[in-house]
């Protein structure tokens, strides 16, 4: 579990450069940062094996791709649907006993989860560091002399696409009214007919086609090994609470900053490199310490 | 409390088992198991840390890997580069470790639940690349090697002992003292205090308990715990190196002190031996990674006896006591037997 595996390969020097880079790498720390969001929001728990389920969604695309040659736009949704499928029956079975127990215990279940689907990566495809596909062309153009990959492009525009759908979910669906009413007021909730049970399972489901999306976004850039997530995790981490952790948008912007942060560091800061890591824990402690709410969240204030 | 009630019938029995264990590795263990002990009891000072913090304190803490780090570099920076003897590194490694407690607790002060589980945790996947970072000290990926742990008579070098039986009863004796000395301090005020805050904070600082003062301590306990079974561990295995104590490394301690039983007193000894030998047994019966097993395990555990195998064992005597004081009509009244078997938790 121990090797760690950074979004290092800087091939510019610009500063413009390093920004566009910044930002893309941001967007696949803000897409796993969205998919904190939705069970933070379903439950107020944050599911430490979000990294791990989401490489194992990524495995399981690599397989439909390598062993039964599908092509990258086929594996994408068939692996998204898959995973939101998991998501529902991971959640209707392991988390629905423990849906009211104490905080430590919810986090020692997704523990155990994050156990679980690490040595099932492990097992099943092995530790040897694997190539995924890229489905973006890999020549960059240049915008304004700036030199665009497209894929820091797709990296950027899925995460936006992602952001825009949930946003769309929740603010103009029947079912995304639900899941917000069910979290916040499951009394009540219960009372006009809301299953609120089903409302936390479809949480589970949307954040774990949410995390799929992420590792299929990360693994062409990074490689893929069952710890491909575990770096990306600590940073999606960092972007949620630097977006207040319940903020869909704040994920997505904290990832943003995060990612440019990070680049500007391994800029400007000689052999930074091993302090990445360390970078996303001083944040995460700094913004709890002084903003717990995030740069753009409300504080909660509640009555003793 | 219920500790202190189920001990006294039992002191007989740990004294018995004390008595096994001194005794195993000299009649009956080989060397490879006398190891295996040595590490149990190593990773029994690391899990009574977690203990006294999330057990009794009631901080999450996902972070005491890198306490453990800090205490098994200590020791092997001292001996490889400064040639110290490892025995004299063994309280500097506590020492330094608690100071990096200190270092983490004062920010954790305003951090609750979730909050600090995912700030301990972010503390867990960074410690192994700040010491990659720092390889003119700390060896970098390759480790630091230090030579085998001899002991100060001479027992080893004259083969009265193996050098196994030498690191297992110097873990022994460190692991029983401080066992005991936690069991002092949790009945102690200082162990009341910690209690308190784990049941209400509110209620702690409404009684007087200084918050600040009581969380920061607790930090700096466990972290002394763990900086000297990461020394320990150091010295059992004579080399160490980033990956020693990484994520997975901080997980099974948490997960061995929950298995085992937080806020009890035997739960750290079940949770050491569940963790060093599960894994072998795992193996042997998934033939898969034990990592699964663990995690399956795990859960199982929390949905059965979300206190732990102690907790459980505790439920279940109050229960049979119950059962008993229900079959003898006017023998007490039952429902201060069932506020007792609700307050565990």
């Amino acid at each position: 579990m121990g090797t760690e595996v950074f979004l290092s390969a800087n091939p510019v020097e610009g500063l413009e450069q390093q920004l566009v880079f910044g930002i893309a790498t941001g967007s696949i720390y803000a897409s796993l940062a969205l998919a904190l969001v939705l069970i933070y929001r379903a439950m107020e728990a944050i599911n430490f094996a979000q990294g791990e389920m989401a490489t194992f969604s990524t495995f399981i695309a690599w397989t439909l791709m390598a062993t039964f040659h599908m092509s990258f736009w086929i594996a994408f949704p068939l692996v998204v649907v898959l995973s939101f499928v998991g998501g529902v029956a991971l959640e209707r079975v392991v988390i629905r006993p423990v849906e009211r127990a104490p905080i430590l215990t919810t986090i020692l279940v997704t523990l155990g989860l994050f156990s679980i689907f690490n040595g099932l990566s492990g097992l099943i495809w092995g530790y040897t560091i694997r190539t995924f596909p890229s489905p973006f062309p890999v020549t960059p153009i240049s915008l304004g002399g700036v030199g665009i990959g497209f894929q820091d492009l797709g990296l950027i525009g899925v995460s936006l696409v992602l952001l825009f759908l949930i946003y769309l979910f929740f603010s103009r669906t029947k079912l995304g009214l639900m899941m917000r009413a069910a979290s916040l007021y499951p009394q009540s909730s219960r009372l006009v007919g809301v299953r609120v049970g089903w409302m936390l399972a479809l949480g589970w489901g949307l954040s774990a086609a949410v995390g799929a999306v992420s590792g299929m976004m990360v693994a062409p850039v990074l490689s893929l090994d069952p710890s491909l997530m575990q770096s990306v995790l600590l940073f999606a981490f960092t972007a949620a609470v630097l977006g207040g952790i319940e903020n869909p948008l704040g994920a997505v912007i904290g990832g943003i900053v995060v990612g440019v942060l990070l680049a500007l560091v391994g800029t400007y800061i000689p052999h930074a490199e091993d302090l990445r890591l360390v970078f996303g824990f001083i944040v995460i402690v700094l913004v709890l310490l002084f903003r717990p709410a995030g740069l753009i969240g409300r504080a909660h204030v509640t009555r003793v | 409390m219920r500790t202190t009630s189920l001990l006294k019938p039992g002191n007989a029995l740990s004294l018995f088992l004390l008595l096994v264990a001194v005794m195993a590795p000299l009649y009956v263990l080989g060397r490879f198991p006398t190891l295996e002990w040595a590490y149990v009891w190593a990773l029994l000072i690391g899990m009574i840390g977690v203990n006294i913090l999330t057990g009794y304190c009631g901080q999450i803490s996902l972070g005491n890997s890198a306490f453990m780090a800090i205490g098994g570099y200590t020791t092997a920076i001292l001996t490889y580069t400064a040639g110290w003897n490892y025995l004299l590194t063994i309280p500097v490694a506590g020492v330094l470790a608690s100071v990096g407690g200190v270092m983490v607790g004062i920010p954790a002060l305003k951090l609750r639940g979730i909050y600090l589980a995912t700030a301990t945790f972010a503390l867990a996947i960074s410690a192994p690349s700040v010491i990659r970072h720092f390889d003119q000290l700390s060896g970098g990926s390759q480790g630091i090697s230090i030579p085998p742990a001899e002991d100060p008579f001479g027992l080893v070098r004259s083969q009265s002992l193996t050098g196994e039986q030498w690191l297992y009863y110097m873990a022994l004796v460190l692991a029983v003292v401080l066992f005991l000395f936690s069991r002092a301090l949790l009945k102690s005020h200082v162990g009341r205090a910690f209690r308190s805050i784990r049941d209400s904070e509110t209620a702690a600082v409404a009684n007087g308990v200084n918050l600040t003062f009581y969380k920061t301590l607790a930090f700096a306990i466990s972290a002394f715990y763990a900086g000297l079974a990461g020394s320990l561990y150091t010295i059992n295995t004579a080399y160490i190196s980033p990956d020693s104590f990484d994520v997975g490394f901080s997980l099974a301690l948490v997960v061995g002190a929950v298995i085992g039983g937080l806020g009890t007193g035997i739960g750290p000894i079940l949770g050491a031996v569940f963790t060093v030998w599960s894994p072998r047994y795992t193996q042997i019966l998934f033939n898969a990674k034990p990592d699964i097993a663990f995690g399956v395990l795990l859960i199982l555990v929390m949905y059965t006896m979300p206190s732990g195998i102690a907790g459980g064992v505790y439920s279940l005597w109050a229960w049979y006591q119950r059962q008993r004081a229900a079959g003898r009509p006017k023998s007490g009244d039952g429902t201060i037997l069932v506020g007792k078997a609700a307050s565990t938790r």
